[in-house]
């Protein structure tokens, strides 16, 4: 069950991110709906999930992106198990606490993926401080929805379970 | 709780055992010289036919909602007319997407019949699935006689080149690429030189000799000469000229194509040149 949404949370991201997310932001910012699955599977699942996580949606990114296979792969590797870490370690229910992880998760990734193609690549990407800093507030703000809504649901439908019931007595 | 160390430890050297296999992964291609790995290769064309199966996917979702709100829109009114109205104005929704689509496909097709080098309508069903990269995936592969280094334009201009053909699809290296390079010509002096890719919406204009005549507003187009790209295509326009002593600094272009309104291009079907070939093994 937890393989299967985990698997889910990862291809409904990089459905929306190669075919939705393009129409949506314009310029050169951008969201990574992929990195926003893989932090909240690590906050919400743990460490392993996170690592699993990060590696499925690091290495998909990578062949359709373009770059070298793994740098992506790597990065969000590593944001998942810390997100894990995070989540297992600390009490992350409010939205303050998980819009800094989301946030840290973006500038990490950001962070290892600009380290490593500065090492590899003669052409090294030119990082823009606002656009990170945009993408970063967006990730962030994305995750923090993405909790509500996956905390709602549960509620809304016992609420409505409870309601049915309700007519039948 | 008692197995909590322990799973952390677990999660621990699971996390190392993935860590070496990407360096290890990343290695194995920085070391290579024999051009694109097989295995982004393989993936990308299993990945390509997600892409395609959910483009149509979305394609059918989003025409399915766009009835049903106007549907749900006319059931207030007289059943019957309400009805009619709605069947009408679906009728012209599809009619105008349509005749957008045709409109689209004609200025397509005038570009087809004045290009002298045969070309392949291809229709985009991806985009790139990280922001670092400029890239598109179009419904076209070596099937349809798609190459590397295949120029790909649309009425607007020079779009960008095939970088990773597979079977039915291939990926497109957008001009905006931080990655992609064009050899240009301004169209007002004929000075020459080459637009880089910034990786965001502007290219950068470089080797241009010191004596060029160049100013903002001046129009580029392909010269030809990278072996890759037909002469003639339009680029961009120079946005701002940065000047220190009187020396040109640098020199940003906005590209003459709205890349993120691309719905289709033409594959430019000539083989690159001997050298482009050679290069790119």
């Amino acid at each position: 069950m937890k393989a299967l949404r985990l698997v889910l949370t990862i291809a409904v991201a990089l459905v929306l991110q190669t075919t939705l997310a393009r129409f949506l932001v314009r310029g050169s910012g951008g969201v990574d709906l992929a990195l926003v699955a893989v932090t909240y599977l690590g906050l919400t699942l743990g460490p392993t999930a996170g690592i699993f996580s990060g590696t499925i949606a690091g290495l998909a990114q990578d062949s359709l992106g373009g770059g070298i296979v793994g740098v992506g792969g790597l990065a969000k590797t590593v944001v998942g198990f810390l997100a894990g870490i995070v989540g297992s370690t600390f009490i992350v229910s409010q939205t303050l606490p998980r819009f800094v992880v989301f946030f840290g998760a973006t500038l990490l990734q950001v962070g290892i993926t600009t380290g490593l193609y500065f090492l590899l690549d003669p052409q090294p990407p030119i990082v823009g401080r606002y656009a990170v800093l945009a993408e970063s507030l967006a990730n962030a703000l994305l995750g923090v929805v993405l909790f509500q809504v996956s905390e709602g649901i549960p509620g809304i439908l016992d609420r409505r379970r409870g309601v049915s019931r309700g007519r039948v007595r | 709780m008692t197995n909590f160390p322990g799973i952390r430890q677990r999660s621990g050297y699971l996390f190392l055992a993935v860590a070496v296999g990407h360096i290890v992964l990343i290695s194995a291609q920085v070391n290579t010289r024999s051009g694109v790995p097989v295995l982004q290769t393989v993936v990308f064309g299993a990945l390509a036919e997600v892409q395609r199966a959910t483009s149509g996917a979305v394609r059918v979702a989003r025409g399915g909602w766009d009835g049903y709100v106007h549907l749900s829109r006319v059931q207030a009114d007289n059943e019957r007319l309400q009805q009619e109205v709605a069947d009408l104005r679906v009728q012209l929704q599809l009619a105008r997407a349509e005749a957008g689509r045709t409109a689209e496909m004609r200025t397509l097709l005038d570009l087809r019949g004045r290009l002298t080098v045969p070309t392949r309508a291809a229709e985009i069903i991806g985009s790139s699935a990280t922001t670092d990269f400029k890239t598109l995936t179009i419904d076209r592969g070596t099937d349809d006689g798609v190459r590397t280094d295949m120029a790909v334009v649309s009425p607007a201009g020079a779009v960008g080149r095939i970088v990773m053909p597979t079977r039915r699809a291939a990926k497109v290296q957008l001009l905006i690429d931080r990655s992609a390079a064009v050899a240009v010509v301004l169209e007002r002096s004929r000075a020459q030189g080459v637009a880089f890719g910034n990786g965001d919406a502007a290219l950068r204009l470089e080797y241009l000799p010191s004596s060029a005549d160049v100013a903002e507003g001046d129009t580029l187009t392909t010269s030809g000469i990278d072996g890759i790209y037909p002469p003639g295509f339009l680029v961009g326009r120079v946005d701002r000229i940065e000047r220190a002593g009187g020396v040109v600094k640098s020199i940003s272009v906005a590209p003459s194509v709205t890349f993120a309104n691309l719905e289709a291009v033409l594959v430019v079907l000539a083989q690159p040149s001997p050298a482009v070939q050679e290069a790119s093994r």
